[in-house]
């Protein structure tokens, strides 16, 4: 489709504009153009961005079960309920107790196989490709390998096949919260899924840090190791740590995918999303409540975000150089 | 890794020539060398078991995944199984796959399309209020989409695209991230190409096809994989939308085989297989853009 509409449109332009002023008329307006180029985009935003975000805030203030167009208007009513709703609030606080535990563990693994995958000299690539290969898959795939053969609860699930012959009993993973290892088993999956994405940008990013450095750093005796590590390794890879952090932390709050599979039909472990769908698209429809959860739930994730970026200094160092 | 061994590479360094500095220093002695292989061989082991019992459930019978003694292999290997999936008649999985295949293709090149010209709108064009629409897309940013499923819901259902591919594709096309990193990309195009190109009369457009995308191919190539991979992996959306198993993506099929009240082990894992491999190929055949893709949109992000 592109090869037909660069000729159609350019083939006039060099017999009626000198190259001197190609800018001349509609075709060459920037503003006309500047809307050509960014037009469908800002509509469709607009539309299926703007427009949802909007109709959820009207739709919180109001009271909407089974309907997208109320009438009754209870302003703060459905905030006030979503947050004395032990579930959805008990579940915001798991989540950023997850987020706390999940963004730095992924952070730290993705950077370690980063350190070992940059530091081969001989299967770089097939590394490389074996760390990164989980991407591939998607979470629902990733729950399903663990729920049914990894984290089985029964005795032929790998890990209660390998605890038995060190002689211990079978766990039931999924299935009782107390003690809760479904736990171990959504942090391994999303490890799993997560690490290698983020081990090619910690790759590329110390590729890109300059080799003088270190040689300035051995010269002036800094061991090779922690030293280097700590005072040039890390503070070089601080955009990067950045941008991650910041992935990881939306991720985490927006986990739903391996949530929903693994623990279906139980009532612990639900990340807020999955509280939301249960409220708005399950047996209540409850619009009203669900709209004022997201907004609580956007609230938070923003504030998280900026944060972060108070801490992190948004890879603004970075910028400025 | 080093720090068992900090004297060797500080000694070596000191006395190699200049032409591999990093290498030589980085590298360490031949023990500190085998501790990186064993270490990282040992993490690849364990990212690769998950593969291993894919592949190993999906083409054993139920009775060798569920016997009282562990089978590292499937006894027969059952190629059976295949057959089985698709002829089975309780989950549309044939059907889940074309519409994961026809919606990820669509929604890629949709998403390439209308966020690269605006990518390129926002970085190339001036406008006086250029500033002011960018932050209007960066400001979708801090909003994630995942969170405005249930008005996007309603939305959708509205215009009555539930159960549609347009109800899959659509709303997921506008994708401000994606916009932002085509804008990135565009500021550090060398503008000597298009200028060379305003010379030779082409006007924005003109340019744009003709000169600024055939010389982006790497990048698109990148963004597109990374389109395609999210696009065939997203589950909430097409979880909200496709209510009828006819329009289910092979994610919700997957999903549905998991609740099932019958668990037929094998036939799971060879869906769950068969949902992988595409992407499998994708991932052979294009690592190169992705793992570009990935570096340049970390770098900049």
């Amino acid at each position: 489709m592109s090869t037909t509409n660069t000729r159609d449109l350019a083939r006039p332009a060099p017999a009626k504009a000198s190259p001197a002023k190609p800018r001349r008329g509609l075709r060459g307006s920037p503003t006309f153009n500047f809307w050509l180029f960014t037009g469908p985009f800002l509509i469709g935003l607009a539309i299926f961005v703007y427009a949802p975000i909007l109709w959820s805030l009207w739709l919180s203030f109001f009271e909407a079960r089974f309907t997208v167009t109320p009438d009754k208007f209870v302003g703060f009513d459905n905030y006030t309920y979503m947050l004395t709703n032990d579930d959805f609030v008990g579940s915001l606080g798991t989540f950023t107790a997850f987020a706390a535990f999940i963004v730095p563990t992924t952070w730290a693994l993705s950077l370690g196989l980063a350190l070992l995958v940059n530091r081969l000299r001989f299967m770089r690539a097939f590394f490389r490709s074996v760390f990164f290969l989980p991407t591939a898959c998607s979470y629902v795939a990733a729950s399903l390998i663990w729920k049914m053969s990894i984290f089985s609860g029964v005795r032929f699930g790998l890990m209660n096949t390998v605890l038995d012959w060190f002689g211990i009993d079978n766990i039931a993973w999924l299935v009782d919260p107390n003690p809760p290892w479904y736990w171990v088993v959504i942090v391994s999956a999303r490890l799993w899924l997560q690490s290698g994405f983020y081990m090619i940008l910690f790759i590329a990013a110390l590729q890109n840090i300059p080799g003088e450095l270190y040689e300035a750093a051995a010269i002036d005796g800094a061991k090779p190791g922690w030293q280097t590590f700590r005072y040039i390794t890390l503070p070089q890879l601080r955009a990067t740590s950045t941008a991650v952090v910041l992935l990881l932390l939306v991720a985490a709050y927006q986990a739903f995918d391996e949530f929903f599979n693994l623990l279906s039909k139980t009532t612990w472990g639900r990340p807020p999303l999955v509280e939301l769908y249960y409220k708005a698209l399950g047996e209540s429809q409850d619009y009203g409540a669900g709209s004022a959860g997201a907004v609580i739930l956007t609230v938070l994730i923003c504030a998280v975000t900026l944060l972060q970026g108070k801490f992190m200094g948004f890879g603004r160092g970075e910028e400025s150089k | 890794m080093t720090t068992t061994m900090p004297e060797v590479p500080g000694v070596r360094e000191s006395t190699s020539p200049a032409d591999k500095p990093r290498r030589v220093k980085r590298g360490g002695g031949v023990m500190s060398s085998t501790g990186l292989y064993i270490a990282t061989g040992m993490a690849g082991f364990f990212f690769l078991v998950p593969f291993y019992l894919l592949i190993r459930n999906a083409l054993s019978t139920d009775a060798d995944i569920t016997g009282e003694n562990w089978k590292f292999f499937p006894t027969d290997i059952q190629w059976g199984n295949i057959s089985e999936l698709f002829n089975d008649g309780t989950v549309p999985f044939a059907q889940s796959l074309w519409n994961s295949a026809v919606v990820a293709t669509l929604h890629t090149t949709g998403v390439l399309l209308v966020c690269s010209l605006a990518g390129y709108g926002l970085a190339r064009i001036p406008y006086k209020h250029a500033n002011k629409v960018f932050y209007a897309v960066l400001g979708t940013l801090m909003v994630p989409t995942a969170v405005t499923f249930v008005p996007s819901f309603v939305l959708v259902s509205s215009l009555g695209w539930v159960d549609t591919y347009r109800g899959l594709i659509v709303p997921g096309l506008f994708s401000g991230f994606t916009c932002f990193l085509f804008r990135q990309y565009f500021l550090g195009f060398p503008k000597e190409l298009e200028e060379a190109a305003r010379v030779d009369g082409l006007g924005y457009w003109g340019a744009y096809w003709r000169i600024v995308v055939p010389n982006s191919l790497n990048f698109f190539a990148a963004m597109a994989t990374i389109t395609f991979i999210n696009g065939w992996n997203s589950f909430l959306w097409p979880l909200v939308i496709g209510q009828s198993p006819d329009a289910w993506t092979v994610q919700v099929a997957l999903s549905n085989y998991m609740t099932n009240q019958t668990v037929i082990f094998h036939m799971i894992f060879m869906a769950t297989a068969f949902s992988i491999l595409p992407l499998v190929f994708v991932f052979l055949f294009l690592q190169r853009w992705l793992v570009q893709g990935i570096a340049q949109t970390g770098i900049k992000g």
